[in-house]
């Protein structure tokens, strides 16, 4: 498994953890991990992932309109530095706390 | 399953063997043929086409090995396997029956069961041959349908995309390949009525044709409000809304969008989610960075989009360049990228500026061991006004309804300063008036001027002296942002006269701005010079209008234009 969930103990915090390459091949799986879930908060891992193209961005933004868009409280966290570069660049950090 | 009867060749010379093989063959179902030599085999197989053959090896006036070859020939791509009957026992013949193109070999004397299970087994073999074939040519007709699909989308987007000044412009260089539109990137340019041009490249996310279907909109937005004399700021919003409005969440479109004005020497520009564009200055070699700012256009809502630009000066021959990521993600044979730092070091290298388009393009042939089709590169520089002719507009009414004898009077307040740009309407307003139409560049740019006057000297207080050097040009345009975000009070003024004359008519253009005025006796003395970046709006008002004059202490500017009526 390319991308893995884990909901936090209280069901408040779902983790989606994404490994290898974060493209548009895990566009299934990634909606599949949160779909059914009610989110109220966020976290995507991306300790993992090496690579990050545009198709991955689109599916961030499906997440956090699925967690309640502009009120969604999203973080992606452990991103490396290329990962960083790429979210840098579209600006992304406006719309989701990265770390 | 129960197996399907197949028809089976039997090439055998001995009778006895012929007539045992054909019985055990017809009790399990099948049809078969037989042939007495090689020779025969091969006339029979073109004759009859059976499914499968038993090939004896050792036959008279044709053996079964050159059968074999000659009858796959024959069957080209189908499979039809070919079981070879051998007494022969050492490995190097029974590899020769392989080598030949046999599939399997039986060794005499026949075994009934071993026989029925090769059968099915090659059969097996044979339907699989069949499918991959069918498929294959399922494929490959689905693939022309859908490149003969594209070429139609892309004449008809070419169409659309290419209505700009792309390749008619002295000063734009580009390289895109064929098929970009189908990677999402979008190249457009067009002049605004002031002689400006508006320049976009974009990138959408996705690929095919999702992301064409999304440059359409955009490249009417483009067009539309450029033409009509919409700033950057109105040409944003109302592209990031629309892109909004119809694209799906996880579509959105990264695009940098730059005003290049030849008259004020500068660069006004935006840049979503782009990979840094430069703004390369010829004199010093440096090169400026034109990051991006912003997140890409369609993925925010309008009320927090943020369409704040940032304004740089040139000089003559600066360039702008801007490119796609697929210039920067351009790979090589071992998988590296060609990366922002080599595009650099081509810069530095650069003696010539007029070939660092070219240093460019072979760095990225050099590097890369197969072109990328999203590569998208522009250069523009900055020429002289006069180098550059816009192309005349074009009217369609007849002028049979031309207003000819009226005025107008409009008071802007500080709630709309802030947002609104006027300009666009007034200027459409104008052109009713046929007799202005010839003039519609110099009156947009006398308005345009008048009205920034008005706004960011007279309102907003701003010292145009600060435009001086380049460092205190993007601090001008740092306050001009703030202290209109903080705008309280404040109006401008502006009244629109046109009065018919004896051979034609009369536009009066008279603006008031609420401003502390300016020493008009001073500005006036001073040279029109061209090469300072301040003060250059007050003399271009001179020199396109006529009778230009500043009343009540700078705080009111008048200016006419006049027209001949047409014979």
């Amino acid at each position: 498994m390319s991308v893995v969930t884990e909901v936090s103990p209280d069901g408040q915090k779902l983790t989606i953890s994404v490994k290898g390459r974060f493209d548009f091949a895990k566009h299934q799986e990634f909606r599949q991990s949160y779909e059914n879930t009610k989110l109220s908060a966020v976290v995507v891992d991306l300790k993992d992932a090496t690579y990050l193209d545009s198709s991955a961005l689109g599916m961030l933004l499906l997440l956090r309109d699925h967690a309640g868009g502009d009120d969604s409280d999203v973080r992606v966290v452990n991103s490396s530095t290329d990962v960083r570069k790429i979210l840098a660049i579209s600006n992304f950090d406006k719309l989701f706390d990265i770390s | 399953m129960v197996m399907q009867p197949l028809t089976i060749l039997i090439a055998e010379d001995s009778a006895a063997d012929r007539l045992l093989l054909s019985s055990i063959l017809r009790r399990l179902g099948h049809d078969v043929l037989t042939a007495a030599n090689g020779a025969e085999a091969v006339d029979t197989f073109r004759q009859q086409q059976p499914h499968l053959v038993l090939m004896d090896a050792m036959m008279p006036v044709m053996d079964g090995f050159e059968a074999a070859r000659q009858i796959k020939a024959l069957a080209g791509e189908t499979l039809v396997p070919i079981i070879f009957l051998t007494s022969l026992s050492e490995s190097e013949a029974l590899a020769r029956c392989l080598e030949v193109g046999g599939d399997d070999f039986l060794a005499k004397p026949y075994n009934q069961v071993i026989l029925a299970a090769k059968i099915k087994a090659m059969d097996r073999l044979r339907r699989l041959q069949d499918t991959v074939l069918q498929q294959r040519d399922q494929i490959a007709r689905h693939h022309d349908y859908l490149l003969n699909e594209q070429r139609v989308a892309k004449a008809v987007f070419d169409k659309v995309a290419h209505s700009g000044c792309l390749n008619a412009a002295p000063n734009i260089r580009y390289l895109q390949s064929p098929y970009a539109l189908f990677n999402g990137d979008l190249l457009l340019a067009a002049f605004t009525p002031a002689g400006d041009m508006h320049v976009l490249l974009g990138d959408f996310t996705g690929h095919g044709l999702p992301a064409a279907v999304g440059a359409m909109p955009l490249a009417e937005v483009f067009y539309g409000m450029t033409a009509k004399g919409y700033g950057l700021a109105d040409t944003l919003r109302e592209m990031n809304a629309k892109l909004k409005r119809i694209l799906p969440v996880d579509m959105f479109c990264c695009a940098t969008l730059l005003c290049l004005s030849f008259q004020r020497r500068s660069v006004e520009v935006w840049n979503g989610g782009m990979p840094d564009g430069y703004l390369h200055r010829v004199a010093s070699g440096e090169r400026t960075l034109l990051p991006a700012r912003h997140l890409p256009l369609g993925v925010l809502s309008p009320e927090s989009f943020d369409e704040r630009t940032e304004v740089f000066p040139m000089v003559l021959g600066d360039r702008v360049f801007l490119l796609s990521d697929g210039v920067i993600d351009t790979c090589d044979a071992n998988d590296q990228l060609f990366g922002v730092q080599r595009l650099q070091q081509v810069f530095a290298a650069n003696r010539q500026p007029d070939a660092l388009f070219e240093e460019i393009e072979q760095a990225l042939r050099q590097f890369g061991g197969e072109t990328r089709d999203d590569v998208s590169m522009v250069e523009i520089s900055l020429l002289e006004p006069a180098q550059i002719t816009p192309p005349a507009l074009v009217y369609s009414d007849s002028g049979q309804s031309c207003p000819l004898d009226w005025s107008v009077s409009f008071e802007f307040r500080a709630a709309t300063l802030k947002r609104f740009n006027p300009l666009p309407y007034l200027l459409q307003l104008l052109l009713e008036v046929h007799g202005l139409r010839s003039q519609s560049g110099e009156l947009y740019s006398v308005l345009a001027e008048l009205y920034s006057n008005a706004l960011e000297h007279g309102v907003l207080g701003l010292d145009s002296s600060l435009k001086r050097d380049a460092s205190g040009f993007a601090r001008y345009y740092q306050q001009r942002n703030t202290r209109l975000d903080e705008l309280q009070e404040g109006y401008v003024r502006l009244h629109l006269q046109v009065a018919p004359t004896d051979d034609g008519g009369c536009l009066t253009i008279r603006i008031e701005d609420s401003g502390k005025g300016f020493d008009v006796e001073r500005v006036m003395a001073r040279p029109m010079d061209d090469i300072r970046l301040s003060g250059r709006g007050v003399s271009m008002i001179r020199q396109l209008g006529r009778n230009a004059r500043w009343t009540d202490d700078g705080r009111s500017a008048c200016v006419e234009f006049i027209w001949k009526a047409a014979q």
